[in-house]
């Protein structure tokens, strides 16, 4: 398991390079890449920042992929977040899950960023013509997570939203 | 008992901190009851930190809800809904 709160870029290939080294059992490797968009909201983006809460960021997503490994018979898993001023075109975040067969691996990775979206404490502030913006959490993401069904943690309970 | 606060991104900027050390005394329990007694401090307290604020709160580094019960030495976040990935 790899977990990595970074400002430096990283190597996609070389990731799954040293991740498909690791096991001759893999069979399958998905992974996924976000990446800064140029528009959002209407509006044209400049730059983006990324801020997170350190120490409790890292214990998130390694909470995250272990859940990932709890459900599905895998391998592998690898999870990348950039954090610090960001443009368009540059690349965010890495998930990738590697198992046996594509199915396992598939879904591990779709269920690792679904619950990054919701889970893990990071927050875009975007720069824009009209000055600079925090970004809105979207509903859409809060539902992308729910076909998950909770996690099994101790005292996690993110029903606190009272809007 | 004294617990550690955070604040993160808008919350963090609207408050003007990233967080203190506060001192509570022995009516103060839950995290819940430390969101009301901040929101007493009223103007921009009373505003970022009001019911109606969709707002998240982590003990100890773990989401949780308002009712989790404070330990001496403990640290208690507030911040926004997250926008990673």
């Amino acid at each position: 398991m790899k977990i990595s709160v970074q400002t430096q870029d990283f190597d996609v290939s070389a990731e799954l390079a040293q991740m498909r080294a690791t096991n001759p059992a893999i069979g399958a490797v998905v992974n996924f890449v976000g990446l800064v968009r140029d528009r959002n909201d209407g509006q044209d983006i400049r730059t983006m920042e990324l801020e997170h809460y350190p120490g409790m960021t890292e214990k998130s997503l390694q909470m995250i992929a272990q859940q990932a490994q709890l459900r599905w018979n895998l391998i592998d898993t690898l999870i990348i977040h950039r954090v610090g001023l960001l443009q368009p075109l540059d690349q965010i975040v890495m998930v990738a899950a590697a198992s046996a067969h594509r199915g396992e691996a598939f879904a591990a990775c779709e269920f690792m960023m679904d619950y990054l979206k919701t889970e893990a404490p990071f927050w875009k502030k975007e720069s824009t013509a009209e000055g600079e913006r925090w970004v809105d959490a979207r509903e859409s993401d809060s539902q992308a997570v729910n076909k998950w069904g909770s996690l099994h943690t101790d005292n996690a309970d993110a029903s606190i939203d009272q809007e | 008992m004294k617990i550690q606060l955070k604040f993160f991104a808008s919350v963090r900027e609207k408050l003007g901190s990233s967080g203190e050390l506060l001192e509570l005394d022995g009516s103060v329990k839950t995290a819940q009851q430390v969101r009301q007694l901040l929101m007493t401090r009223g103007d921009m307290w009373a505003e970022v930190l009001a019911p109606s604020r969709a707002l998240r709160m982590a003990y100890n580094q773990q989401m949780v809800n308002g009712e989790v019960q404070l330990q001496d030495g403990g640290e208690l976040a507030f911040f926004p809904p997250v926008t990673g990935g």
